[in-house]
This record gives C-alpha cells, sequence and structure tokens, in this order.
C-alpha cells in the first residue's frame, strides 16, 4: 500500500516536472527532492547574512555619506535577501531556528567566498562588481527553477542585485580612474577577489557530486562550467573599461568557440575554505553566533508580546 | 471540510501525507514568531498580489517590517499582512474532483457556440 501511494506521488511530481510546472508546498514530492531544496535554500539564505559582515565592515569607515548610504541600503538588501529564502525554506517544513542552528553549528555551509577579508576600501567595490556579479550569473536561471517559492524569492533578489553589482563597478570605475594610489588600490582589490569569485560556481563539472539529480529535478539549469564561462565572458570586456587587469596570464580569447578561456583554478584553495580554513571562516560565525546571542532578549521579549497579545484576544 | 485545509497558503502539506517523509519533514511544532502573509498592491486599480511570508507578534508589526522587507523600492502603494493560519487551502491533490468539471462544461466558453459566418460584432 505505501508502494502504491508513494508511487502515485512519484508519477504526479514527475509528471509536473516533465510538463516544466513548478511544485508547490502543499504539493507531494520525493523527500529526496525535499532534502536538496532545504539544503540549497538554506545555504543560499545562510550565505545572504554571512555576506552582510564582509561589507559591513566598512560601514563606519566609507568614503562619503554618499558611498555610506549606497552600502547600508546593500547590506539591508542582503539581510532582506537571507529573510525572503528563509521564508521559502520554511515552506518545505524546516523552521528558521533549526536551519540558524545548523549554520551556527557548522552542519550547513554559506558560499566560500564570504571567508575572504575586506582589506581596503576598493574591496567593497571589487565584491559589488564580482561577487554580486557572479551571485547575478548563478541566480538568474534559479528563478525558472522547478520549486516555486524559491524561484519567486530569486526574482526579487536578482531585481535587488542589479544595484548591487552597479553600485560596485561605479565605485570601482572612480578608483581606477583616480589617483595612483586609488588605481592601485583597484587592481590589488580585483587581484584578490578575481579567483574566489571563480570559485563561487562551485566545483568543475567533472567533480560536482549535487548536479546529476538536481538537474533532472530542474533546481540546477546550467552546470557550474557552463555559469562560470558566461561570467568570464561578461567580466573580461568590463575589466577592459575599467582599466584593470584580471589576474590571469593565460585569459584569451578564443575564437573558434567564441568564449574567453581561463587559466587553471587553485581547488585546493577552495576545497581548505570550504573546510574551514579560510581567512575568516572562524570570525564570520563567532560573529553570527554573538549577534543571535545577543539578540536573544529582543526574540523573547516579542515572544512574550505575541503570548500576551493572543492571551488577550483569546 | 474535504479537501480544505487549515495550515497555512505557503505551508506544505501535513507530515502525515508525505508518506514517509518522516526524516525530512520535523515534526516539532514552529517555535517562535507567528507566520503571517503579505499581499501588496502594486499601483491604485490593481489589486493586492501575495509576495512572501514573515514572522512577527502582531499584525502591526506584521505590517511594519512587511513594508521593510518588501516595498524598499516603491513596490507597493497598500499592503495586507494575514497570518497564515487564517487561510483556508484547497488540497494540490484533489486538483481533479475540484477544477475538472469546470473545464468538463465547454458551453461555458464563446468558442463552443458556432455561429453563421456572415454575422458581425459577437
Amino acid at each position: 500500500m505505501t508502494t502504491l501511494a508513494e508511487s502515485g506521488t512519484e508519477s504526479r511530481f514527475d509528471a509536473l516536472i516533465a510538463a516544466d510546472e513548478r511544485i508547490e508546498p502543499r504539493d507531494e514530492m520525493p523527500d529526496a527532492y525535499r532534502a536538496t531544496l532545504i539544503r540549497q535554500i538554506a545555504q543560499h539564505a545562510h550565505s545572504e547574512i554571512i555576506g552582510m559582515q564582509p561589507e559591513g565592515n566598512w560601514l563606519t569607515r566609507a568614503p562619503s555619506l554618499r558611498r555610506k548610504a549606497i552600502l547600508l541600503a546593500k547590506v539591508q538588501d542582503e539581510a532582506g535577501h537571507g529573510l525572503y529564502l528563509y521564508a521559502a525554506a520554511e515552506t518545505l517544513g524546516v523552521t528558521r531556528a533549526e536551519l540558524l542552528d545548523a549554520l551556527h553549528t557548522g552542519r550547513q555551509r554559506y558560499s566560500s567566498i564570504f571567508n575572504y577579508a575586506t582589506l581596503t576600501w576598493a574591496d567593497v567595490g571589487a565584491i559589488g562588481w564580482l561577487v554580486d556579479g557572479a551571485a547575478i550569473v548563478n541566480q538568474i536561471p534559479l528563478t525558472r527553477c522547478s520549486y516555486g517559492p524559491y524561484a519567486r524569492a530569486m526574482v526579487r533578489v536578482c531585481q535587488e542585485e542589479s544595484f548591487h553589482q552597479r553600485q560596485g563597478y561605479e565605485s570601482l570605475h572612480v578608483l581606477a580612474h583616480g589617483t595612483e594610489s586609488q588605481r592601485a588600490m583597484a587592481q590589488d582589490a580585483v587581484d584578490r577577489w578575481w579567483w574566489p569569485s571563480l570559485m563561487m560556481f562551485g566545483p568543475p563539472d567533472s567533480a560536482s557530486t549535487h548536479s546529476s539529480k538536481s538537474t533532472a529535478w530542474k533546481i540546477k539549469r546550467h552546470s557550474n562550467d557552463e555559469l562560470r564561462q558566461r561570467f568570464v565572458d561578461l567580466c573580461v570586456p568590463q575589466a577592459e573599461v575599467l582599466g584593470l587587469e584580471l589576474p590571469d596570464p593565460d585569459l584569451r580569447w578564443d575564437e573558434e568557440s567564441g568564449h574567453y578561456r581561463y587559466g587553471e583554478i587553485d581547488w585546493d584553495e577552495f576545497r581548505a575554505v570550504l573546510d574551514g580554513d579560510g581567512p575568516c571562516n572562524h570570525e564570520r560565525i563567532q560573529r553570527r553566533v554573538a549577534a543571535h546571542r545577543d539578540g536573544t532578549w529582543v526574540r523573547e521579549a516579542a515572544a512574550a508580546y505575541q503570548a500576551k497579545k493572543n492571551g488577550a484576544a483569546a | 471540510m474535504n479537501g480544505v485545509t487549515r495550515e497555512g497558503l505557503e505551508q506544505p502539506a501535513g507530515a502525515a501525507k508525505s508518506a514517509g517523509a518522516a526524516s525530512t519533514v520535523p515534526t516539532v511544532a514552529r517555535e517562535g514568531l507567528d507566520l503571517w502573509e503579505v499581499f501588496v498592491r502594486a499601483r491604485r486599480g490593481l489589486s493586492h498580489q501575495h509576495v512572501g511570508s514573515l514572522h512577527a507578534p502582531d499584525a502591526e508589526i506584521a505590517l511594519r517590517r512587511a513594508r521593510d522587507l518588501y516595498t524598499r523600492r516603491g513596490e507597493g502603494v497598500s499592503i495586507w499582512v494575514v497570518p497564515a493560519s487564517a487561510v483556508s487551502a484547497s488540497d494540490p491533490g484533489e486538483k481533479e474532483p475540484y477544477f475538472t468539471p469546470a473545464r468538463d462544461k465547454d458551453y461555458r466558453y464563446p468558442t463552443y457556440y458556432e455561429l453563421p459566418k456572415e454575422v458581425r460584432g459577437l
């Protein structure tokens, strides 16, 4: 009987996927599909809120009031993106508290890129251009992913992300056309952020462990290497306009394929950062846990207020 | 109440319905604050549309949070917040009995009717 019920679920689900329809929260779905989505959406949400830290580092030291207002708005957006995504994950039957606990205890990860330090003001520009640029390339196909709430959250995120990328590029452009030391600072930031940005697309297709099922389920629409190539092709001409070098001696235009060819990515570094040995892994989690702990009284007060309100209404 | 549930608009079907999903669908109660569904009217003349959900202890704070979270760039001129628990939803598994009859009754559609070719304005 269980087998019959399960095959019914699978066939309806498979038919919806085959018809390129969206799966919605109340639809029945295979356990593995649900688990894969919870993991992916949660890690995406974690990346958004951990991603507030590297740039938040420069909020008090932005070079002008204009840049400070822009950066505040951007960091606020990242918090918003985290909330859209946690809400999307919650439609799959997990609680926000569980997801945050998984982040705090290291059971779920966030993007390796946020474990790098923001050493200079130019890093804020480089993050906007390269990190948010890579995120956009990754996220645009997710607006068509098979799970409705995730796809809808991605539509909002992508609309807002465009501002992030453009403000970063503009900031970097100003530095690249400023004094010699400003230009050098911009170049140094690009030198440090370029390779980690390429790693944001995940391991090469030949070594990706999650890809095949996610592709069959239409969660993933393009391979890691396809998206990485798309990003490189977009960035090379943008770097030329900036007048900055991308730190890859092997980077060259390939007439035959119509793509830019790039050098070997240091996957040992990627794995080391993912496994906790990046420059700021410890600091990022420590700060997140401290923020959560410091907010305990606020959550408790809100819960007490809600209980009082609900009690008064009953 | 057949086919009607009160679990909220964007909430997953109960653990009992997801046969064998016990390992991935936690059965613990949702702790903390209530869940609210947010609807935004983009412009005058349009209806409110569902945009997402959030946690809040009461309606007033839910509205304020909805403004901060969903209308930072002039996305709307009006917001509704509704407790997710107040939404009754049809069961997606009962799609056939719920929605098929309407499709069977093709005489409800204008294209069902054959009219003389020469007639105009119909």
